[in-house]
Protein backbone atom coordinates (compact mmCIF):
# COMPACT_ATOMS: atom_id res chain seq x y z
CA UNK A 1 0.00 0.00 0.00
CA UNK A 2 3.03 2.72 0.81
CA UNK A 3 4.86 1.15 -1.66
CA UNK A 4 2.11 2.56 -4.63
CA UNK A 5 1.55 5.61 -3.13
CA UNK A 6 5.19 6.07 -2.78
CA UNK A 7 5.29 5.61 -6.98
CA UNK A 8 2.74 7.13 -8.10
CA UNK A 9 3.92 10.16 -5.86
CA UNK A 10 7.43 10.06 -7.80
CA UNK A 11 5.06 9.78 -11.11
CA UNK A 12 3.10 13.05 -10.14
CA UNK A 13 6.74 14.86 -9.78
CA UNK A 14 9.44 13.30 -12.56
CA UNK A 15 12.52 13.69 -11.64
CA UNK A 16 13.50 16.45 -13.72
CA UNK A 17 16.27 16.60 -15.75
CA UNK A 18 19.92 17.20 -14.13
CA UNK A 19 20.62 20.43 -16.22
CA UNK A 20 17.05 21.66 -15.37
CA UNK A 21 18.01 21.66 -11.37
CA UNK A 22 21.18 24.06 -12.33
CA UNK A 23 18.50 26.70 -13.62
CA UNK A 24 17.87 27.36 -10.08
CA UNK A 25 21.33 28.83 -9.05
CA UNK A 26 22.06 30.60 -12.39
CA UNK A 27 20.76 33.98 -10.97
CA UNK A 28 23.66 33.69 -8.14
CA UNK A 29 25.56 32.68 -10.21
CA UNK A 30 25.61 35.14 -12.61
CA UNK A 31 26.12 37.98 -9.90
CA UNK A 32 29.15 35.97 -8.19
CA UNK A 33 30.27 35.65 -12.10
CA UNK A 34 29.72 39.39 -12.42
CA UNK A 35 30.45 41.20 -9.47
CA UNK A 36 33.04 39.30 -7.57
CA UNK A 37 34.90 36.53 -10.05
CA UNK A 38 34.93 38.86 -13.49
CA UNK A 39 36.64 41.78 -11.14
CA UNK A 40 39.14 39.52 -9.42
CA UNK A 41 39.87 37.40 -12.95
CA UNK A 42 40.34 41.76 -14.61
CA UNK A 43 43.16 42.12 -11.86
CA UNK A 44 44.63 38.61 -12.46
CA UNK A 45 44.83 38.78 -16.02
CA UNK A 46 45.86 42.68 -15.27
CA UNK A 47 49.31 41.67 -13.19
CA UNK A 48 50.28 39.39 -16.28
CA UNK A 49 50.35 42.19 -19.12
CA UNK A 50 52.62 44.85 -20.12
CA UNK A 51 51.39 48.05 -21.24
CA UNK A 52 51.32 47.26 -24.41
CA UNK A 53 49.11 44.43 -23.77
CA UNK A 54 51.46 41.43 -23.98
CA UNK A 55 51.56 38.69 -20.98
CA UNK A 56 54.10 39.07 -18.54
CA UNK A 57 55.96 37.92 -15.22
CA UNK A 58 57.89 41.53 -15.33
CA UNK A 59 55.22 43.08 -12.75
CA UNK A 60 55.17 40.09 -10.56
CA UNK A 61 59.27 40.40 -9.99
CA UNK A 62 59.25 43.77 -9.95
CA UNK A 63 57.31 43.34 -6.71
CA UNK A 64 60.37 42.16 -4.88
CA UNK A 65 62.81 44.21 -6.54
CA UNK A 66 61.14 48.20 -5.99
CA UNK A 67 61.80 49.17 -2.32
CA UNK A 68 58.30 51.03 -1.79
CA UNK A 69 56.43 48.47 -2.82
CA UNK A 70 58.21 45.95 -0.64
CA UNK A 71 58.55 48.52 2.63
CA UNK A 72 54.49 48.66 2.21
CA UNK A 73 53.66 45.29 2.63
CA UNK A 74 55.99 44.80 5.36
CA UNK A 75 54.44 47.66 6.99
CA UNK A 76 51.08 46.16 6.60
CA UNK A 77 52.56 42.85 7.84
CA UNK A 78 53.98 43.99 11.25
CA UNK A 79 50.96 45.58 11.96
CA UNK A 80 48.41 42.96 11.16
CA UNK A 81 50.64 40.94 12.84
CA UNK A 82 50.88 42.89 16.23
CA UNK A 83 47.67 43.12 16.43
CA UNK A 84 46.80 39.79 15.71
CA UNK A 85 49.26 38.24 17.91
CA UNK A 86 48.33 41.30 20.61
CA UNK A 87 44.60 41.49 20.07
CA UNK A 88 44.47 37.60 20.03
CA UNK A 89 46.15 37.12 23.61
CA UNK A 90 44.28 39.90 25.15
CA UNK A 91 41.41 38.82 23.31
CA UNK A 92 41.87 35.12 24.70
CA UNK A 93 42.46 36.24 28.07
CA UNK A 94 38.90 37.79 28.33
CA UNK A 95 37.56 35.40 26.47
CA UNK A 96 38.78 32.89 29.65
CA UNK A 97 37.22 35.81 32.03
CA UNK A 98 34.23 35.34 30.87
CA UNK A 99 34.23 31.78 30.61
CA UNK A 100 35.49 29.76 32.95
CA UNK A 101 37.30 32.47 34.35
CA UNK A 102 35.11 32.51 37.47
CA UNK A 103 33.37 35.93 36.77
CA UNK A 104 29.86 36.15 37.12
CA UNK A 105 27.10 35.51 34.24
CA UNK A 106 25.83 38.55 33.39
CA UNK A 107 29.55 40.11 32.81
CA UNK A 108 29.69 37.07 29.77
CA UNK A 109 26.64 38.53 27.66
CA UNK A 110 28.00 41.94 28.32
CA UNK A 111 31.29 41.49 27.30
CA UNK A 112 29.78 39.55 24.02
CA UNK A 113 27.33 41.98 23.04
CA UNK A 114 29.66 44.52 22.95
CA UNK A 115 32.54 42.94 21.15
CA UNK A 116 29.69 42.13 18.54
CA UNK A 117 29.25 45.81 18.66
CA UNK A 118 33.00 46.70 18.73
CA UNK A 119 34.53 44.37 16.19
CA UNK A 120 31.53 46.21 13.57
CA UNK A 121 32.74 49.33 14.63
CA UNK A 122 35.26 50.73 12.06
CA UNK A 123 36.53 53.00 9.81
CA UNK A 124 35.85 57.00 9.90
CA UNK A 125 34.35 56.81 13.50
CA UNK A 126 36.40 54.77 15.11
CA UNK A 127 39.24 56.87 13.83
CA UNK A 128 37.64 59.75 14.97
CA UNK A 129 36.93 58.31 18.71
CA UNK A 130 40.62 57.65 18.71
CA UNK A 131 41.55 60.84 17.45
CA UNK A 132 39.39 62.16 20.39
CA UNK A 133 41.36 59.72 22.66
CA UNK A 134 45.37 59.49 22.35
CA UNK A 135 44.92 62.59 19.51
CA UNK A 136 47.08 65.58 20.42
CA UNK A 137 43.80 67.43 22.05
CA UNK A 138 42.49 63.86 23.67
CA UNK A 139 40.97 63.41 26.59
CA UNK A 140 44.08 60.41 27.92
CA UNK A 141 46.95 62.51 26.34
CA UNK A 142 45.31 65.40 28.67
CA UNK A 143 45.11 63.51 31.77
CA UNK A 144 48.29 61.77 31.11
CA UNK A 145 49.49 65.52 31.08
CA UNK A 146 48.22 67.04 33.75
CA UNK A 147 47.86 64.66 36.32
CA UNK A 148 50.87 62.82 35.61
CA UNK A 149 52.75 65.63 34.18
CA UNK A 150 53.85 63.13 31.23
CA UNK A 151 53.29 64.65 27.67
CA UNK A 152 53.67 61.39 25.59
CA UNK A 153 53.90 63.31 22.26
CA UNK A 154 57.15 64.52 23.24
CA UNK A 155 58.18 61.45 24.91
CA UNK A 156 58.10 60.39 20.97
CA UNK A 157 54.35 59.17 20.82
CA UNK A 158 52.14 59.72 17.62
CA UNK A 159 48.65 58.23 16.62
CA UNK A 160 49.39 58.93 13.32
CA UNK A 161 52.34 56.44 13.48
CA UNK A 162 52.64 52.62 13.54
CA UNK A 163 51.76 52.54 17.19
CA UNK A 164 48.93 54.67 17.17
CA UNK A 165 47.24 52.85 13.88
CA UNK A 166 48.27 49.11 16.03
CA UNK A 167 45.95 50.43 18.79
CA UNK A 168 43.37 51.72 16.85
CA UNK A 169 42.72 48.08 14.95
CA UNK A 170 42.96 46.61 18.54
CA UNK A 171 39.56 47.92 19.06
CA UNK A 172 38.08 45.96 16.22
CA UNK A 173 40.58 42.93 16.74
CA UNK A 174 40.09 41.03 20.31
CA UNK A 175 36.35 41.79 20.19
CA UNK A 176 36.37 39.30 17.25
CA UNK A 177 38.83 37.20 18.45
CA UNK A 178 36.40 37.20 21.87
CA UNK A 179 33.62 36.23 19.71
CA UNK A 180 35.86 33.38 18.21
CA UNK A 181 37.25 32.21 21.44
CA UNK A 182 34.02 32.13 23.67
CA UNK A 183 32.78 29.22 22.21
CA UNK A 184 35.66 27.19 21.83
CA UNK A 185 36.52 27.30 25.53
CA UNK A 186 32.86 26.56 26.49
CA UNK A 187 33.90 23.14 24.37
CA UNK A 188 36.31 22.61 27.06
CA UNK A 189 34.67 19.79 28.95
CA UNK A 190 34.36 19.61 32.86
CA UNK A 191 35.03 16.09 32.72
CA UNK A 192 38.48 16.62 30.95
CA UNK A 193 39.85 18.91 33.93
CA UNK A 194 38.44 16.55 36.42
CA UNK A 195 40.29 13.38 34.65
CA UNK A 196 43.59 15.55 35.23
CA UNK A 197 43.07 16.64 39.22
CA UNK A 198 41.96 13.05 39.56
CA UNK A 199 45.78 11.81 38.07
CA UNK A 200 47.05 14.06 39.86
CA UNK A 201 47.67 16.81 37.35
CA UNK A 202 48.29 20.41 38.78
CA UNK A 203 46.05 23.42 37.11
CA UNK A 204 49.97 24.22 35.07
CA UNK A 205 50.08 20.53 33.99
CA UNK A 206 46.29 20.40 32.70
CA UNK A 207 46.61 23.93 31.08
CA UNK A 208 49.45 22.50 29.69
CA UNK A 209 49.04 19.39 28.35
CA UNK A 210 45.11 18.84 28.20
CA UNK A 211 43.56 21.95 27.60
CA UNK A 212 45.70 24.33 25.64
CA UNK A 213 46.81 21.07 22.88
CA UNK A 214 43.18 21.23 22.45
CA UNK A 215 42.59 25.03 22.16
CA UNK A 216 45.89 25.55 20.03
CA UNK A 217 44.33 24.69 16.50
CA UNK A 218 41.29 27.30 16.89
CA UNK A 219 43.46 29.43 18.99
CA UNK A 220 46.45 30.10 15.90
CA UNK A 221 43.63 29.96 13.28
CA UNK A 222 41.72 32.95 15.20
CA UNK A 223 45.06 34.79 15.59
CA UNK A 224 45.60 33.98 11.47
CA UNK A 225 41.71 35.23 10.69
CA UNK A 226 42.29 38.61 12.96
CA UNK A 227 45.85 39.12 10.57
CA UNK A 228 43.66 38.75 7.76
CA UNK A 229 40.82 41.20 9.08
CA UNK A 230 43.85 43.79 10.04
CA UNK A 231 45.17 43.25 6.39
CA UNK A 232 42.75 43.96 4.22
CA UNK A 233 41.61 47.07 6.17
CA UNK A 234 41.31 50.20 4.92
CA UNK A 235 39.13 52.64 5.85
CA UNK A 236 40.44 52.96 9.19
CA UNK A 237 44.17 54.12 8.27
CA UNK A 238 43.08 56.06 5.47
CA UNK A 239 41.02 58.47 8.14
CA UNK A 240 43.38 58.39 10.51
CA UNK A 241 46.59 58.73 8.66
CA UNK A 242 45.33 60.33 5.54
CA UNK A 243 47.27 58.21 3.27
CA UNK A 244 50.72 59.59 5.06
CA UNK A 245 51.38 55.57 6.50
CA UNK A 246 52.05 53.49 3.34
CA UNK A 247 50.80 49.96 3.88
CA UNK A 248 49.55 48.02 1.38
CA UNK A 249 45.63 49.22 1.18
CA UNK A 250 46.93 52.61 1.30
CA UNK A 251 48.89 52.22 -1.72
CA UNK A 252 46.51 50.50 -3.45
CA UNK A 253 43.72 53.14 -3.22
CA UNK A 254 46.42 55.58 -4.83
CA UNK A 255 46.98 53.67 -7.73
CA UNK A 256 43.32 53.22 -8.24
CA UNK A 257 42.78 56.82 -7.82
CA UNK A 258 46.03 57.10 -10.49
CA UNK A 259 48.34 55.69 -11.90
CA UNK A 260 50.68 56.77 -9.25
CA UNK A 261 53.45 53.62 -9.43
CA UNK A 262 53.47 54.57 -13.25
CA UNK A 263 52.61 51.16 -14.58
CA UNK A 264 49.21 50.02 -14.37
CA UNK A 265 50.23 46.23 -14.40
CA UNK A 266 52.45 46.89 -11.24
CA UNK A 267 49.32 48.01 -9.52
CA UNK A 268 47.53 44.90 -10.04
CA UNK A 269 50.15 42.67 -9.59
CA UNK A 270 50.62 44.49 -5.97
CA UNK A 271 46.45 43.52 -5.71
CA UNK A 272 47.19 40.20 -6.46
CA UNK A 273 49.69 39.99 -3.81
CA UNK A 274 47.30 40.68 -1.33
CA UNK A 275 44.74 38.63 -2.74
CA UNK A 276 46.77 35.83 -2.38
CA UNK A 277 48.13 36.74 1.26
CA UNK A 278 44.61 37.16 2.20
CA UNK A 279 43.93 33.56 0.50
CA UNK A 280 46.86 32.05 2.30
CA UNK A 281 45.69 33.18 6.29
CA UNK A 282 42.23 32.04 5.40
CA UNK A 283 43.04 28.71 4.02
CA UNK A 284 45.00 27.97 6.81
CA UNK A 285 42.50 29.87 9.50
CA UNK A 286 39.50 27.36 7.82
CA UNK A 287 42.40 24.76 8.05
CA UNK A 288 43.13 25.04 11.79
CA UNK A 289 39.22 25.29 12.16
CA UNK A 290 38.73 21.42 11.16
CA UNK A 291 41.21 20.42 12.87
CA UNK A 292 39.74 21.91 16.00
CA UNK A 293 36.45 21.07 15.22
CA UNK A 294 37.30 17.62 16.20
CA UNK A 295 37.49 18.23 19.72
CA UNK A 296 35.40 21.03 20.60
CA UNK A 297 32.08 20.33 19.35
CA UNK B 1 16.86 1.55 46.51
CA UNK B 2 19.33 2.04 43.41
CA UNK B 3 17.73 5.41 43.29
CA UNK B 4 18.28 6.42 46.54
CA UNK B 5 21.46 5.44 46.41
CA UNK B 6 21.97 7.11 43.48
CA UNK B 7 20.40 10.22 45.28
CA UNK B 8 22.15 10.06 48.58
CA UNK B 9 25.67 9.80 45.90
CA UNK B 10 24.66 12.85 44.26
CA UNK B 11 23.69 14.64 47.11
CA UNK B 12 26.87 13.84 48.15
CA UNK B 13 28.55 15.43 45.39
CA UNK B 14 26.79 18.14 45.76
CA UNK B 15 27.94 19.09 49.15
CA UNK B 16 31.45 17.96 48.37
CA UNK B 17 30.67 20.45 45.87
CA UNK B 18 29.86 23.36 47.89
CA UNK B 19 32.59 22.66 50.49
CA UNK B 20 35.15 22.68 48.21
CA UNK B 21 33.45 25.73 46.36
CA UNK B 22 34.30 28.41 48.88
CA UNK B 23 38.11 27.78 48.14
CA UNK B 24 37.37 28.16 44.23
CA UNK B 25 35.71 31.12 45.27
CA UNK B 26 38.65 33.25 46.03
CA UNK B 27 37.95 36.63 43.91
CA UNK B 28 39.29 35.85 40.46
CA UNK B 29 41.67 38.91 40.42
CA UNK B 30 43.11 38.07 37.24
CA UNK B 31 39.59 37.90 35.29
CA UNK B 32 38.48 40.56 37.09
CA UNK B 33 42.26 42.54 36.26
CA UNK B 34 41.69 41.52 32.22
CA UNK B 35 38.12 42.36 32.41
CA UNK B 36 38.61 45.78 33.55
CA UNK B 37 41.23 46.30 30.97
CA UNK B 38 38.71 45.79 28.37
CA UNK B 39 35.90 47.36 29.79
CA UNK B 40 38.23 50.49 29.60
CA UNK B 41 39.43 49.74 26.05
CA UNK B 42 36.09 49.47 24.95
CA UNK B 43 34.52 52.60 26.57
CA UNK B 44 37.43 55.36 26.94
CA UNK B 45 37.30 55.87 23.35
CA UNK B 46 33.71 55.93 23.04
CA UNK B 47 33.60 58.62 26.29
CA UNK B 48 36.29 60.68 24.50
CA UNK B 49 34.21 60.95 21.39
CA UNK B 50 31.17 61.62 23.43
CA UNK B 51 32.79 64.33 26.22
CA UNK B 52 34.24 65.86 23.11
CA UNK B 53 31.38 66.46 21.11
CA UNK B 54 29.53 68.09 24.14
CA UNK B 55 32.63 70.62 24.11
CA UNK B 56 31.16 72.57 21.34
CA UNK B 57 30.99 75.80 23.75
CA UNK B 58 33.89 76.71 25.62
CA UNK B 59 33.30 75.72 29.63
CA UNK B 60 29.77 74.33 28.95
CA UNK B 61 27.85 71.22 28.21
CA UNK B 62 25.59 71.49 24.91
CA UNK B 63 24.19 69.31 21.99
CA UNK B 64 24.83 72.13 19.78
CA UNK B 65 27.38 69.96 17.76
CA UNK B 66 24.60 67.33 17.79
CA UNK B 67 21.82 70.22 16.63
CA UNK B 68 24.52 71.88 14.23
CA UNK B 69 24.65 68.11 12.45
CA UNK B 70 21.47 66.99 12.24
CA UNK B 71 20.48 70.54 10.76
CA UNK B 72 23.80 70.18 7.79
CA UNK B 73 21.40 69.56 4.60
CA UNK B 74 24.47 67.62 3.31
CA UNK B 75 24.16 65.29 6.53
CA UNK B 76 20.24 64.80 6.00
CA UNK B 77 20.86 63.87 2.22
CA UNK B 78 24.00 61.37 2.43
CA UNK B 79 22.93 59.77 5.88
CA UNK B 80 19.30 59.04 3.88
CA UNK B 81 20.85 57.92 0.45
CA UNK B 82 23.38 55.51 2.81
CA UNK B 83 20.34 54.18 4.58
CA UNK B 84 18.00 53.50 1.12
CA UNK B 85 21.77 51.62 -0.29
CA UNK B 86 21.46 49.74 2.82
CA UNK B 87 17.58 49.11 1.86
CA UNK B 88 18.42 48.19 -1.41
CA UNK B 89 21.37 45.83 -0.93
CA UNK B 90 19.15 43.80 1.87
CA UNK B 91 16.58 43.48 -0.56
CA UNK B 92 18.50 42.43 -3.17
CA UNK B 93 20.25 40.06 -1.27
CA UNK B 94 16.99 38.43 -0.30
CA UNK B 95 16.11 38.03 -3.35
CA UNK B 96 19.24 36.30 -4.96
CA UNK B 97 20.20 34.45 -1.92
CA UNK B 98 16.80 33.03 -0.19
CA UNK B 99 15.81 31.32 -3.35
CA UNK B 100 19.48 29.88 -4.10
CA UNK B 101 20.10 28.71 -0.18
CA UNK B 102 16.61 26.97 -0.78
CA UNK B 103 16.86 25.52 -4.19
CA UNK B 104 20.59 24.27 -3.04
CA UNK B 105 19.11 22.70 0.14
CA UNK B 106 15.81 21.26 -1.48
CA UNK B 107 17.22 19.54 -4.99
CA UNK B 108 20.66 20.55 -5.74
CA UNK B 109 23.10 19.12 -2.98
CA UNK B 110 25.77 18.93 -5.21
CA UNK B 111 26.15 22.63 -5.92
CA UNK B 112 26.73 22.99 -1.96
CA UNK B 113 30.58 23.27 -1.87
CA UNK B 114 30.94 25.16 -4.42
CA UNK B 115 28.81 27.82 -3.23
CA UNK B 116 29.78 27.64 0.03
CA UNK B 117 33.18 28.75 -1.43
CA UNK B 118 31.69 31.93 -3.24
CA UNK B 119 30.21 32.83 -0.13
CA UNK B 120 33.64 32.89 1.31
CA UNK B 121 35.46 34.57 -1.11
CA UNK B 122 34.29 37.95 -0.21
CA UNK B 123 36.52 37.46 3.12
CA UNK B 124 39.72 37.29 0.38
CA UNK B 125 39.06 39.72 -1.43
CA UNK B 126 38.95 43.32 0.62
CA UNK B 127 36.93 45.89 -0.02
CA UNK B 128 39.60 47.74 -1.98
CA UNK B 129 40.70 45.36 -4.11
CA UNK B 130 36.74 44.47 -4.66
CA UNK B 131 36.14 48.14 -6.07
CA UNK B 132 39.68 48.33 -7.80
CA UNK B 133 38.43 45.49 -9.96
CA UNK B 134 34.91 46.83 -10.24
CA UNK B 135 36.02 50.19 -11.72
CA UNK B 136 38.34 48.36 -13.78
CA UNK B 137 35.66 46.15 -15.69
CA UNK B 138 32.71 48.87 -15.11
CA UNK B 139 34.05 52.31 -16.36
CA UNK B 140 34.55 50.60 -19.94
CA UNK B 141 31.98 49.71 -22.10
CA UNK B 142 31.05 46.00 -21.44
CA UNK B 143 31.78 44.00 -24.49
CA UNK B 144 31.44 40.10 -25.13
CA UNK B 145 34.66 38.47 -24.49
CA UNK B 146 37.05 38.41 -27.69
CA UNK B 147 34.47 40.59 -30.05
CA UNK B 148 33.67 44.63 -30.04
CA UNK B 149 29.93 43.75 -29.55
CA UNK B 150 29.28 46.34 -26.68
CA UNK B 151 26.90 44.92 -23.90
CA UNK B 152 25.85 48.13 -22.33
CA UNK B 153 27.67 51.22 -21.62
CA UNK B 154 30.46 51.91 -18.74
CA UNK B 155 28.47 51.49 -15.29
CA UNK B 156 30.27 54.80 -13.87
CA UNK B 157 29.49 56.89 -16.31
CA UNK B 158 25.47 57.13 -14.91
CA UNK B 159 23.85 57.80 -11.56
CA UNK B 160 21.64 54.54 -11.91
CA UNK B 161 25.04 52.07 -13.71
CA UNK B 162 27.05 53.64 -10.31
CA UNK B 163 23.74 52.66 -7.80
CA UNK B 164 23.75 49.27 -9.29
CA UNK B 165 27.54 48.86 -9.42
CA UNK B 166 27.74 49.64 -5.11
CA UNK B 167 24.85 47.60 -4.46
CA UNK B 168 25.87 44.48 -6.24
CA UNK B 169 29.50 45.44 -4.50
CA UNK B 170 27.68 46.09 -0.85
CA UNK B 171 26.00 42.62 -1.76
CA UNK B 172 29.23 40.92 -2.27
CA UNK B 173 30.66 42.61 1.18
CA UNK B 174 27.58 41.06 2.72
CA UNK B 175 27.63 38.43 0.89
CA UNK B 176 29.51 35.86 3.25
CA UNK B 177 26.89 36.98 6.51
CA UNK B 178 23.91 37.12 4.92
CA UNK B 179 23.87 33.84 2.85
CA UNK B 180 25.38 32.49 5.67
CA UNK B 181 22.60 33.40 8.14
CA UNK B 182 19.67 32.63 5.42
CA UNK B 183 21.65 28.99 5.04
CA UNK B 184 21.27 28.52 8.49
CA UNK B 185 18.20 29.26 9.18
CA UNK B 186 17.42 26.83 6.56
CA UNK B 187 18.94 24.52 8.55
CA UNK B 188 16.70 24.51 11.30
CA UNK B 189 13.37 24.44 9.57
CA UNK B 190 12.55 21.25 7.29
CA UNK B 191 12.24 22.76 4.23
CA UNK B 192 11.81 19.65 2.34
CA UNK B 193 8.81 18.67 4.62
CA UNK B 194 7.30 22.46 4.72
CA UNK B 195 7.86 22.08 0.41
CA UNK B 196 6.20 18.52 0.07
CA UNK B 197 3.11 19.77 2.09
CA UNK B 198 2.96 23.14 0.32
CA UNK B 199 3.16 21.77 -3.08
CA UNK B 200 0.33 19.03 -1.90
CA UNK B 201 -2.14 21.94 -0.77
CA UNK B 202 -1.58 23.35 -4.62
CA UNK B 203 1.07 25.94 -3.74
CA UNK B 204 3.57 27.58 -6.32
CA UNK B 205 6.71 28.59 -6.00
CA UNK B 206 6.56 31.91 -5.58
CA UNK B 207 3.84 31.30 -2.75
CA UNK B 208 6.36 28.50 -1.03
CA UNK B 209 9.55 30.97 -0.73
CA UNK B 210 7.02 33.92 0.16
CA UNK B 211 4.56 32.73 2.47
CA UNK B 212 6.07 29.49 3.57
CA UNK B 213 10.17 29.81 3.58
CA UNK B 214 10.56 33.60 4.02
CA UNK B 215 8.39 33.57 7.36
CA UNK B 216 10.50 30.56 8.86
CA UNK B 217 13.53 32.05 8.57
CA UNK B 218 12.87 35.35 9.97
CA UNK B 219 15.03 35.66 12.55
CA UNK B 220 17.96 34.64 10.65
CA UNK B 221 16.94 36.59 7.68
CA UNK B 222 16.64 39.99 10.45
CA UNK B 223 20.27 39.29 11.67
CA UNK B 224 21.65 39.05 8.34
CA UNK B 225 19.79 42.47 7.33
CA UNK B 226 20.93 44.19 10.69
CA UNK B 227 23.95 43.45 10.29
CA UNK B 228 24.31 44.44 6.33
CA UNK B 229 22.40 47.45 7.65
CA UNK B 230 25.57 47.70 9.77
CA UNK B 231 27.96 46.80 7.07
CA UNK B 232 26.63 49.51 4.50
CA UNK B 233 25.65 52.55 6.45
CA UNK B 234 29.23 54.35 6.54
CA UNK B 235 31.19 52.15 4.27
CA UNK B 236 33.85 54.42 3.08
CA UNK B 237 35.97 52.52 0.29
CA UNK B 238 33.74 51.39 -2.05
CA UNK B 239 31.23 54.86 -1.94
CA UNK B 240 33.94 56.88 -2.04
CA UNK B 241 35.79 55.33 -5.67
CA UNK B 242 32.95 54.71 -6.77
CA UNK B 243 31.96 58.79 -6.25
CA UNK B 244 29.14 58.28 -4.61
CA UNK B 245 27.67 61.05 -2.18
CA UNK B 246 27.16 58.79 0.58
CA UNK B 247 27.63 58.83 4.51
CA UNK B 248 30.75 57.47 5.40
CA UNK B 249 32.79 60.03 2.63
CA UNK B 250 30.63 62.36 4.05
CA UNK B 251 31.54 61.89 8.10
CA UNK B 252 35.71 61.49 6.33
CA UNK B 253 34.97 64.81 4.47
CA UNK B 254 33.43 66.74 7.62
CA UNK B 255 36.13 65.51 9.34
CA UNK B 256 38.93 67.01 7.35
CA UNK B 257 37.25 70.39 8.14
CA UNK B 258 35.05 70.30 11.19
CA UNK B 259 35.89 69.24 14.83
CA UNK B 260 33.48 68.60 16.93
CA UNK B 261 30.52 67.97 14.64
CA UNK B 262 32.46 64.19 13.04
CA UNK B 263 32.70 63.47 16.54
CA UNK B 264 29.05 63.67 17.36
CA UNK B 265 28.27 61.57 14.12
CA UNK B 266 30.76 59.45 15.04
CA UNK B 267 28.87 59.01 18.21
CA UNK B 268 25.64 58.36 16.64
CA UNK B 269 27.11 55.90 14.45
CA UNK B 270 28.70 53.82 17.41
CA UNK B 271 24.87 54.06 18.34
CA UNK B 272 23.14 52.47 15.70
CA UNK B 273 25.91 50.09 15.73
CA UNK B 274 24.67 49.05 18.93
CA UNK B 275 21.37 49.26 18.26
CA UNK B 276 21.92 46.83 15.36
CA UNK B 277 23.92 44.25 17.30
CA UNK B 278 21.48 44.54 20.24
CA UNK B 279 18.86 43.97 18.07
CA UNK B 280 20.45 40.68 17.00
CA UNK B 281 21.45 39.87 20.03
CA UNK B 282 17.54 39.87 21.07
CA UNK B 283 16.63 37.86 18.13
CA UNK B 284 19.00 34.84 17.93
CA UNK B 285 20.23 34.65 21.43
CA UNK B 286 23.41 34.09 19.72
CA UNK B 287 26.86 35.10 19.88
CA UNK B 288 26.57 37.60 17.97
CA UNK B 289 28.46 38.03 14.74
CA UNK B 290 31.26 39.84 13.28
CA UNK B 291 31.64 41.83 10.25
CA UNK B 292 34.45 43.42 8.18
CA UNK B 293 34.02 46.56 6.84
CA UNK B 294 37.35 48.03 8.14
Amino acid sequence: MTQTTLSTSNKITPVPLDWKKWLGVIPFFLFAILFLLLPSMRLFVGSFTDNEGRFTVGNILQLFEQKSILDAYWLSIRISAVTAIGGGIFGFLLAYAVTIGGLPRPLRSMLITFSGVASNFAGVPLAFAFVATLGRTGIITAILKNVFHVNIYQAGFNLYSFTGLTLTYMYFQFPLMVLIMAPALDGLKREWREAAENLGATTFQYWSQVAMPILLPSLLGAMILLFGNAFGAYATAYALTGGSLPIVTIQIGAQIRGDVLHNPGLGYAMAMGMVFIMAISLAGYSWLQRVSERWLR
Amino acid sequence: MNLATSQTASKVLKSKGQEAKPQNRKIPVWSWFWFILGALYFILPLYATLQFSLQMKRDEITLLAYQKAFEDPQFIKTFTYSNLLALATIIAGIVLFVPTAYWIRLRLPQARRITEFITFLPFVVPAIILVFGLIRIYSTPVKIPFTDIELFQPLTTTHFGTNILIVAGYMVLAMPYMYRSVDIGMRTVDVRTLTEAAQSLGASWFQIITRIILPNIRASLLSGALLTFAIVVGEVTLASFLGVNAFGPYLFLLGQHLAYQPAALSFVTFLLTWMAMGLIQLFTGGQGQAAGAH
